[in-house]
């Protein structure tokens, strides 16, 4: 039974992006890329129990342009998906469906994720003690 | 005496059967995640730029390891939970969707074991 070739609604030409329905394809997307992202941090374990010219050469990646703006985006990831996360829990709690309550947590999602991803990357290059 | 036409049987639609023990594994590892994740942000962030030596301390220390393994266990139960709701719903053609959810399932499984077994090595080896 081919689903290929029959004909479906449209509805990225149609329906505008809200608020709701965007944060809830990022809650999707970051879930997505934090499950990728483990397999980094599967590495440098398994990397530092193999010895230290395996944990350098872990290390060197994650410390290098690429490795950085990967992490830089992992974290983004993380705490977004963390927070969005809290915002469903309170969902299936049966919390804050009403519509200017999803708007308003909606942007404190965004913007408490911004935040932490500032506040995190401050303060772990204040932890090395400088770029 | 069940409802369902000997063709829905045969066909194994309707129900997903486990979908409500889907649904409160998938919240409760959440919940877990919620504690656990930011011990593991702030924990790494005081962490980063260590050396070897001071990784393996780090790793080794069996406070930070319990968090760890616990940290896998309940991050590759969640994220294999939600990939797998993702395949089913992108995935239109049967025999595909099941290959990719076992790849997926068993991937989690092996990088889980792994990372677990890294840490469990760190702990009681001493690198």
């Amino acid at each position: 039974m081919s689903t290929d070739n029959r004909p479906l609604s449209p509805h990225l030409q149609i329906y505008r992006p809200q608020l709701t329905s965007v944060l809830s394809i990022l809650h999707r997307l970051t879930g997505i890329a934090l499950a990728i992202g483990t397999l980094l941090l599967v590495w440098w374990l398994i990397a530092a129990a193999a010895g230290p010219e395996a944990y350098d050469a872990a290390q060197a990646f994650i410390g290098s342009i690429i490795g950085r703006l990967l992490l830089l985006g992992w974290t983004f990831a993380l705490f977004y998906h963390f927070a969005n996360g809290i915002r469903h829990l309170a969902w299936d709690a049966g919390w804050g469906f009403e519509l200017r309550t999803a708007y308003t947590t909606g942007w404190l999602v965004v913007i408490v994720a911004v935040a932490l991803t500032l506040v995190s990357w401050v303060a772990g290059y204040a932890a090395r003690g400088g770029i | 005496m069940s409802l369902r036409s000997p063709l829905g049987r045969a066909r194994g639609l309707g129900s997903a059967k486990s979908g409500t023990q889907h649904w409160w594994a998938q919240r409760l590892t959440a919940l877990a995640l919620v504690p656990l994740t930011i011990w593991f942000v702030i924990a790494i962030i005081a962490a980063t730029g260590s050396d070897h030596a001071n990784a393996v301390a780090f790793i080794g220390n069996p406070v930070t390891a319990v968090l760890l393994i616990l940290l896998i266990v309940a991050t590759f139960h969640h994220a294999q939970l939600g990939l797998q709701v993702v395949i089913e719903d992108y995935v239109h053609t049967k025999p595909l969707e099941i290959a990719a959810l076992l790849a997926i399932k068993g991937l989690a499984i092996v990088l889980a074991l792994a990372a677990i077994f890294a840490v469990l090595s760190i702990a009681f080896g001493g690198a």
